[in-house]
């Protein structure tokens, strides 16, 4: 199961997605630019991309806690996604994202 | 003027293995001092999860992060720790004497023999919005709190977020200012609903305008902004503003620590494991913010740190006094103390 992660570089890297983890581990896993200071409590934020268009069914839409807590970064678009709500499954397979200015390290 | 306070211990952080060193330290009559960045104790588990709950902590199948907090406050209440929060300790010095001098930025000075750095994963600090630019205005006319409401008086002010500290601000600082704009990605609010009702009948009156949308560029020089460009679903706007105000919660930074001299492994503080001594002597380092081989960064590790921490630190304060060790559940000493004898 291969994921594809654009990071704010523009840079794209090829990662190996593992059933059960979720996207923002195996991004962090990877050692991409991705903070996901909460370790996937959903309360940072920190863990923001943008789901490539042709994935936005696939990967579905984020719960109410997830919106609000989508308030806290400022870079939102119609496509955000916090990586540590995605679970991997094989529906999910090839799945392309971007990481979001706001997901970056200090 | 700055203020001075003298005290056995300066402890840094207020989260939970801050919290717990009160106990340890109070056990061994050591007076202690906290200092904290947040406006409340509990460090991470106040700040990040206060509903979720934990369950490796001994003895409680499951606790949230706030009743855990809370319980540490109960059980260090009879030592009296004092707190000083919202401020951010910037610099400590070593004195001649082996004291130590702290700084904060609320213009305090601490003197202590024993520095405590419970500092975890870095000190809480506003989330800066991406936005280029942003740093070159930031506490001359980007502010992310209110520390002086004369600072708005007559201004353009713009207010971006959609919790209680943006609904908060907007309805306190409306009668003062000249106009003032509040800005939210979407039109459901995570506020006491109270605040957004009332926010929405000062909308209808006209009294302040709301936008759907997210700040863009700014626009000024010198570090005074005349103007804050949006990014609306009905196109791109420029606001007048001459204050903007982004409230998006907290992140945590390093900060200052790493500019202490002390020697470091990556983000965190070498210390050795029996007493979780800095480089330097009299500076102790428990809790997130450590490091020595097989480190774990849980509560449970901190609190082991805090009691060996404290026996240390007492060799410090009181060099000629003898520690006798002794168990809560027998020791009438330690029962007065903690005011059940
Ligand atoms: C979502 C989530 C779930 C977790 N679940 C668990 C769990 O189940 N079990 C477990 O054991 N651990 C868990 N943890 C980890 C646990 O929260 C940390 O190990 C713990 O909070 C560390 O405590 P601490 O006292 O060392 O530091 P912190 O809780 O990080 O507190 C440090 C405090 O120091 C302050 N500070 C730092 N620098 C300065 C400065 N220069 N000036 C002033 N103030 C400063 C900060 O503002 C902060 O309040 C979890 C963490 C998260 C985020
Ligand atoms: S890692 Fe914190 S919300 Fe995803």
């Amino acid at each position: 199961m291969k994921i594809q992660v654009t990071d704010q570089a523009g840079d794209v890297h090829e990662l190996e997605g593992l059933e059960g983890w979720r996207a923002m581990e195996v991004i962090r896993d990877w050692g991409l630019n991705i903070k996901a200071e909460c370790g996937g409590a959903l309360s940072c934020a920190t863990c923001h991309v943008y789901v490539d268009k042709d994935w936005m069914d696939a990967v579905g839409a984020p719960s109410d806690e997830e919106e609000d807590m989508l308030d806290s970064v400022g870079d939102v678009r119609s496509n955000s996604r916090l990586s540590c709500q995605i679970l991997m499954s094989d529906a999910l397979d090839g799945l392309k994202l971007t990481l979001a200015p706001s997901a970056a390290k200090d | 003027m700055s203020t001075e306070i003298t005290t056995d211990v300066v402890v840094i952080g207020a989260g939970p293995c801050g919290l717990f060193a009160a106990f340890e330290l109070g056990l061994l009559d050591l007076k202690c001092h906290f200092i904290d960045i947040l406006d409340r104790p509990g460090g991470q588990c106040a700040e990040l999860y206060p509903e979720k709950p934990i369950y490796d902590i001994p003895g409680f199948p499951v606790v949230t992060g706030q009743d855990l907090t809370d319980n540490l406050m109960a059980q260090i209440a009879p030592f009296a720790p004092e707190f000083h929060f919202n401020r951010m300790v910037n610099s400590i010095e070593k004195q001649e004497d082996g004291s130590f001098k702290l700084e904060t930025d609320a213009d305090e000075i601490f003197h202590a023999k024993v520095v405590v750095i419970a500092a975890g994963g870095g000190s809480f600090q506003p989330k800066r919005p991406p936005v280029e630019g942003i740093e070159a205005f930031e506490n001359k006319s980007v502010f992310y709190s209110v520390r002086k409401m004369d600072d708005f008086r007559d201004q353009d002010v713009v207010i971006v977020g959609g919790g209680d500290s943006a609904l908060d601000w907007t309805l306190n600082l409306q009668p003062i200012v000249r106009s003032l704009t509040l800005v939210h990605r979407r039109d459901a609010f995570k506020a006491a609903p109270a605040s957004v009702n009332k926010m929405k009948e000062m909308v209808a009156e006209g009294k302040i305008n709301f936008l759907l949308g997210q700040i863009g560029k700014l626009d000024g020089e010198n570090g005074q902004i005349n103007h804050v460009h949006l990014t609306t679903d009905a196109g791109d706007l420029s606001v007048p503003a001459t204050r903007l105000l982004p409230f998006f919660g907290l992140t945590m930074k390093l900060g200052p620590v790493a500019d202490w001299g002390l020697e470091l492994n990556d983000n965190t503080i070498k210390v050795d494991t029996e007493k979780f001594e800095t480089s330097v002597p009299g500076i102790f380092a428990i809790g997130d913010i450590n490091w020595y081989p097989g480190k774990l960064k849980l509560i449970l590790s901190g609190f082991h740190e805090a009691a060996l921490m404290a026996q240390a630190a007492k060799k410090i304060v009181s060099p000629d006094e003898r520690v006798v060790f002794q168990y809560t559940t027998s020791s009438t000493k330690l029962q007065k103390k903690l005011g059940v004898a």
